[in-house]
């Protein structure tokens, strides 16, 4: 067994990252549950806690984790990459501690206090009520400080390391848009139009762009470690894929504008560029199934390596499929804003980036529990990725089902109204959807479990695979 | 802006391709840094034509704009027809009409929607309903809510007060009291002056040009 003594300081401090990001990803699996059975039965929790109050901690706590989990990711490589320890680890750990305490107070504060006056003060203490962004802008305000600090520890290490090139030079442009994408989110406009253009900025330019491109970065790392893939090949799909995802994602960002208010030219630009964001998704798949048949599937990391092409086709399926599914206009038009939507959202934060994080765990995992060069591998990990894959799939389909009975029953011919969302939501195919829904989401939770149990033994069982 | 959707999309893609093949005359395809070449191209180029778009989009979406009404367009009757000249729904302004028994000035009318907007945004309304199409799918969409016809068939028949808004400010009071399905919003405690904050935000929210969404809203034969 190796010592944990031998991981630089910076590699202890994205296994913090990642136990951090493990507890709230059951958090929200939890938000989850009780959101989905008010579907079902809505006076469950009525009036203590709310389907809203639920629903964003759900959404809320997915982009912590999943960003906890990335930053993990970053602190894990970054030394391997500069090969020395990250330039000012002292205030990066204590970004690590105020960032965990920030998040636990909002967590406390949308628990107990959940709402406030229609006040300013209210969007400053409380809630931002913006979804995806609700948390309050005191909290904004840290986590932009928070990810300065952490924005300093990456470019500061790579200036010194001199290796401000490749792989590592689209990291650090893609960390200061991120950082600068999340900033347009934090005004208020009393004009909702106007909020809603600046919103989409973060929420699209993020998962659509510069997300995609930070998991290309990781997911090269991973490709790195566990298959032995060449730094030029990576690099060459690295730049291929930035050039296909900002060519069609920036623009694409027209596919939020078509009913917002905003002029009708974003029918057409919207419409355009993001029919065309699956192409640097299919680039995606044929990286990672071009590197697995050059190295003939061998690795020294069974689980990383499967939710690697996991993540490869969930993220073309995802987004690229699901995607495409509802972004042309004339589609839109009926099915915005329906469980279709809930059905992309899912399907595509579950294959791009969970799929991600997960991979980046195990990648660790066989660093620090196996001597160099034994092979990663059991029998749990295959149950849990069998299991969690199948049950995104089971809840998914439904909702997928549930959203065409809404374009159908509620938009196209019901013409929107309140009584036609009620006509939609009494559908038997809806509430049946529902249901199936909920049974795969509690099958996705004791997957989950068995995910921890698996990353607590996996690597100190007799199990794995000694060379 | 001059151009059209078409134009744009053409000028853009033409922009990355040339300047990108200006830079990489002479690389190899292969190498890496060909590649490079057109991330850097296509980023900067995309990007700069979002910024060019964003302007002209936030100066066509400002108060007052022919798409966004001003705030006092709450002392306006407001309809949603369909236009044979653009072949889809346009919210249509008519004539002049009270809004809680009175005609708002304009400063009146701007901090009426401000808190509006609050009100809406520390409630977390978002989180059930979507508006514009935008937010959670727990409850209906509220775009055009103010034009629902249900507030006049089966919610102010239940409340007993004589006008729509009206009819609306007490409802969201206490919503829970006058259930409609199963599904009972919950009392957000508002006070009377936020709900008539809020109604005033949907009567303006009715009147934004959605370039057609939702679809033939409340002129439906199937359903009232
Ligand atoms: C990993 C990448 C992606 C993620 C994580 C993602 C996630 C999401 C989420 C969560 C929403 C709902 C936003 C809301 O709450 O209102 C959404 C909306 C949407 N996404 Fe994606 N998406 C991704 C990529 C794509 C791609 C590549 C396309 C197009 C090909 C696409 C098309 C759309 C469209 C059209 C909507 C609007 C749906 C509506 O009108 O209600 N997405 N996406
Ligand atoms: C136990 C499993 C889960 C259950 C039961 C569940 C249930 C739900 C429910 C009921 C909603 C509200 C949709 C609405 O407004 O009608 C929701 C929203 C959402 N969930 Fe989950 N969820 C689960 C797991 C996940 C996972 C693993 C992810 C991604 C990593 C995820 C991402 C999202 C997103 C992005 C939304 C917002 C969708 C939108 O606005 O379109 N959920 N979920
Ligand atoms: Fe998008």
């Amino acid at each position: 067994m190796k010592e944990s003594k031998d991981l630089y300081e910076s590699q202890k401090l994205a296994i913090g990252y990642w136990i951090v990001a493990i507890c709230l990803f059951g958090a929200q699996l939890v938000f989850g549950l009780i959101i989905s059975y008010q579907y079902i039965q809505p006076e469950f929790l009525h009036k203590f806690l709310n389907f809203s109050i639920c629903r964003l901690l759900h959404i809320n706590s997915m982009i912590l984790w999943l960003l906890f989990g990335f930053i993990g990711g970053i602190y894990w490589f970054l030394p391997l990459e500069t090969e020395r320890e990250v330039v000012g680890i002292f205030l990066g750990k204590i970004a690590f501690i105020v960032l965990t305490a920030a998040v636990s107070i909002v967590v406390l504060v949308f628990l107990l206090v959940q709402i406030g006056k229609g006040e300013m003060l209210t969007l400053w203490l409380v809630t931002e009520g913006r979804e995806y962004i609700e948390a309050p802008r005191w909290a904004d305000i840290g986590i932009v400080a928070v990810f300065s600090i952490i924005f300093f520890n990456v470019f500061a290490s790579i200036w010194k390391a001199k290796k401000l090139k490749g792989i590592l030079w689209v990291l650090i442009v893609d960390l200061l848009a991120i950082i600068g994408f999340y900033i347009a989110g934090m005004f208020f406009s009393p004009n909702i139009s106007v909020d809603q253009f600046w919103w989409w900025w973060v929420v699209h330019l993020w998962v659509e762009a510069t997300w995609e491109v930070l998991v290309g970065v990781l997911v090269g790392w991973v490709l790195m470690a566990v298959l032995g893939t060449s730094r030029k090949i990576v690099e060459g799909w690295l730049y291929l894929e930035v050039f296909l995802i900002f060519g069609t994602g920036i623009l694409g960002l027209g596919h939020h504008y078509f009913w917002i208010g905003a002029p009708e030219y974003w029918l057409g630009i919207g419409g355009f560029f993001s029919a065309l964001e699956p192409l640097p998704l299919v680039a995606m798949i044929v990286h990672a199934v071009y590197d697995a048949g050059v190295h003939r599937l061998k690795t020294i990391n069974k689980p990383a390596f499967f939710w690697i092409v996991a993540q490869a086709f969930g993220n073309f399926i995802g987004a690229g499929v699901w995607g495409f599914m509802h972004t042309l206009p004339q589609i839109n038009l009926y099915s915005h804003g329906t469980q279709l939507t809930a059905a992309h959202g899912h399907l595509a934060f579950f294959g791009a980036y969970v799929n991600t994080n997960l991979a980046l765990i195990y990648t660790a995992l066989q660093r620090i529990r196996l001597h160099e060069g034994s092979i990663l591998d059991g029998t749990l990990w295959k149950w849990v990725f069998i299991g969690l894959n199948l049950a995104m799939l089971g809840i998914t389909a439904p909702l997928t089902v549930a959203g065409f009975t809404q374009t159908f029953v509620e938009r196209a011919v019901g013409g929107s109204t309140w009584q036609a969302y009620i006509d939609a939501q009494s559908h038997p195919w809806f509430k049946e959807s529902m249901i199936w829904r909920m049974g795969f989401g509690i099958m996705f939770f004791v997957c989950y479990v068995l995910l921890v149990a698996d990353l607590l033994t996996i690597g100190k069982t007799k199990a794995t695979h000694q060379q | 802006m001059k151009f059209g959707w078409l134009e744009i999309t053409l000028f853009s893609i033409v922009l990355v391709v040339v300047i990108s093949a200006i830079f990489v005359r002479g690389k190899n395809w292969l190498e890496p840094g060909f590649w490079g070449v057109f991330a850097i191209v296509s980023s900067l180029v995309m990007f700069s034509i979002l910024w060019l778009l964003t302007f002209d989009t936030l100066k066509k979406i400002s108060f007052g704009s022919a798409r966004v009404p001003s705030p006092t367009v709450i002392n306006h009757k407001i309809g949603f027809e369909y236009d044979p000249d653009k072949k889809r729904y346009m919210p249509t302004i008519g004539e002049e009409e009270l809004f809680f028994g009175k005609k708002w000035s304009e400063q009146e009318a701007t901090q009426l929607l401000t808190k509006g907007k609050l009100v809406i945004q520390s409630r977390n309304c978002m989180d059930c309903h979507t508006l514009l199409g935008n937010g959670a799918y727990f409850a209906p969409d509220l775009t055009k809510s103010w034009l629902d016809p249900k507030w006049q068939t089966m919610i102010q028949p239940m409340i007993g007060v004589a006008t729509k808004e009206e009819t609306m400010a007490k409802w969201l009071q206490n919503p829970e009291y006058y259930g409609t399905w199963q599904r009972r919003m919950p009392n957000l405690k508002l006070t009377e002056e936020e709900a008539k904050a809020v109604v005033g935000y949907l009567k303006f929210m009715s009147a934004i040009d959605t370039n057609g969404f939702p679809d033939h809203f409340g002129k439906s034969p199937a359903i009232f």
